[in-house]
């Protein structure tokens, strides 16, 4: 029987390695090629690069470097851009306060997190102490 | 290694971004630009982001930074051209990248430094008590 | 496996068409319900894949057509007023005249039993698809509304030189802030200005997330080198927003769009003289 509950599904996917600050613009670059490719507004676009480049700062700084997924979602109702943000650095002791405005352990300007949150649709963090960090950003065409 | 230029118009220096920005370049440009300022002893610095399609917080502190800096050096500092874009997205991150100063283009951009200029200006004249 | 039981209907097509059309304007859906063209393509299809089964109707190749039609069917049906009642009781009589013609067929209890089941479970779950189509034609009808809605109610007018004003009318959400953040914003860049006129006389009421929306767009004129003034406060929205702790300090703010105007010359250093007759 075919399903036809609602469900995310991935259309297109790569996987880009990041080492070097140089890999950041390569890595925006593709990311905003996702977007035009559904048609995403240029707003949208800006919103979901700016949390790109926010988190792809933190897999270079605090996770030593690691791995971006970039994937094409839909869900039926809209299609969107999900990007997966994989380090194995020491992890995050406590998410709560890390999600919370105004708390930075480098010397950015603190509002890394909550503020990557506010651009996004879907926002999901995963983090173990010396295991490494895993965060998952959504953005809807629509959202 | 990469570089934006800095132009030298007169008092003014003039940088125009071209490029996307990431932080080895944005942190370049800054310490390149505070030392070009106290080389020509410059007043005003005009940064034109109209092709920069993304500020992030750490390209959004250099702007400040360079702004502050450039202050305490006795030039005035300008950002002109700011995407709506870029400008809504900094406002949803929750910068409001205090002490820049911006304009919507670079001739307004001009014209602002030229009359914050003129103000310092008659704020000496007014020193030397000669007005008009 | 189960037995394919339903095999035998495809040789009653016509006659479970007649049953099928007699019940539909005996219940009462005499007024136009009664698509010959779709039902007959219904049918046909669904009986091709009861026929093609080997085991339970549900799992064939062609059973996936027969969904695909039906939510077609629904959805197209929808469109033309139908009730998601109606489209039901469509696929009930369907059931009710099959089941007719099994019970000529299948002598056997317990085969017929059988064969009600299969019936059943093939149906049911069609009848679901139908209220889902439904549903979705109308929330596309709503989404799409909204988009006109929120297009249509955010333009942004020239003025003055050096002057926009946006009059909003109706609530102010987040979705629609982004559109007259978006909106306002560019026209600024196109035309040059360096004075936007927010008027708010027509937001029915400010509570703090609209003011917090107020702000942002306040923010973002800045951030980008023109200055936001919101005028249309009326006195009970100032009440509001001094009763909820809003602090709107830091905003120009103005009692009328004409006050907004006047703000807006002086900060372009022009003035309004009336001229004097000779």
């Amino acid at each position: 029987m075919k399903s036809r509950i609602m469900t995310t599904i991935s259309n297109s996917k790569e996987e880009a390695l990041i080492v070097k600050e140089q890999d950041v613009v390569p890595l925006r670059n593709r990311v905003k090629e996702y977007g035009v490719k559904i048609g995403m507004s240029i707003l949208n676009q800006t919103k979901l690069i700016t949390a790109t480049s926010e988190l792809v700062r933190n897999l270079l700084k605090y996770g030593g470097g690691g791995k971006v997924i970039i994937e094409s979602v839909s869900n039926g109702r809209d299609n969107g851009v999900r990007v997966t943000f994989i380090d194995n650095g020491p992890g995050i002791a406590n998410v709560e306060l890390a999600m919370k405005d105004g708390y930075s352990t480098g010397k950015s300007l603190g509002l890394g997190l909550p503020g990557t949150k506010r651009l996004v649709n879907e926002f999901d963090i995963k983090t173990e102490l010396g295991n490494g960090t895993t965060v998952t950003i959504t953005k809807w065409k629509n959202g | 290694m990469e570089r934006i230029p800095i132009l030298k118009m007169g008092d003014f220096l003039l940088v125009t971004i071209q490029v996307d920005l990431y932080d080895q370049l944005a942190e370049n440009l800054e310490s390149d630009l505070i030392n070009t300022i106290s080389k020509h002893s410059s007043k005003g610095v005009l940064i034109d982001i109209s092709a920069v399609s993304i500020i992030d917080s750490f390209m959004g502190r250099i702007l400040g930074n360079i702004a502050v800096m450039s202050k305490i050096m006795d030039a005035q500092t300008v950002v002109v051209g700011m995407q709506p874009a870029v400008a809504i997205t900094l406002v949803e991150l929750g910068l409001s990248l205090n002490g820049v100063i911006s304009a919507l283009n670079v001739e307004k951009g001009m014209d602002l430094l030229r009359s914050k200029m003129q103000i310092s200006d008659n704020e000496e004249q007014d020193y030397d008590d000669d007005i008009e | 496996m189960q037995n394919n039981l339903l095999s035998g209907l495809k040789e009653h097509e016509n006659k479970l068409l007649t049953i099928w059309s007699q019940l539909l304007i005996d219940g009462g859906s005499d007024d136009g319900a009664v698509e010959e063209e779709e039902s007959k393509e219904f049918a046909s299809l669904f009986l091709k894949a009861a026929a093609a089964a080997e085991g339970k109707i549900q799992d064939s190749q062609e059973f996936e057509k027969v969904e695909d039609l039906i939510v077609g069917i629904a959805s197209s049906r929808g469109k033309r007023g139908f009730s998601p009642r109606e489209n039901a009781q469509y696929l009930i009589t369907f059931k009710e005249a099959a089941s007719k013609i099994l019970s000529e067929l299948i002598k056997d209890p317990e085969q017929l039993f059988d064969a009600n089941l299969q019936l059943n479970a093939a149906l049911d779950n069609m009848t679901i698809l139908t209220f889902e189509a439904f549903m979705r034609g109308r929330e596309d009808i709503i989404s799409r509304q909204v988009d006109e809605i929120s297009e249509i109610s955010t333009p942004v007018i020239t003025v003055w030189e050096g002057v926009v004003a946006l009059p909003i009318i109706g609530t102010l959400d987040s979705s629609r802030t982004q559109i007259v953040m978006e909106n306002l914003l560019q026209q600024i860049v196109d035309t040059g200005s360096s004075i936007a006129i927010l008027d708010i006389s027509g937001v029915p009421a400010v509570d703090s997330l609209v003011a917090q929306h107020l702000i942002k767009t306040v923010s973002a004129t800045r951030l980008m080198g023109a200055e936001c003034i919101i005028s249309g406060i009326r006195p009970e929205i100032a009440q509001t927003v001094v009763h909820l702790g809003i602090d709107l300090t830091g905003i120009i703010t103005k009692a009328s769009l004409a006050s907004a105007l006047k703000t807006a010359f002086d900060m372009l250093q022009l003035s309004v003289v009336k001229r004097k007759i000779v």
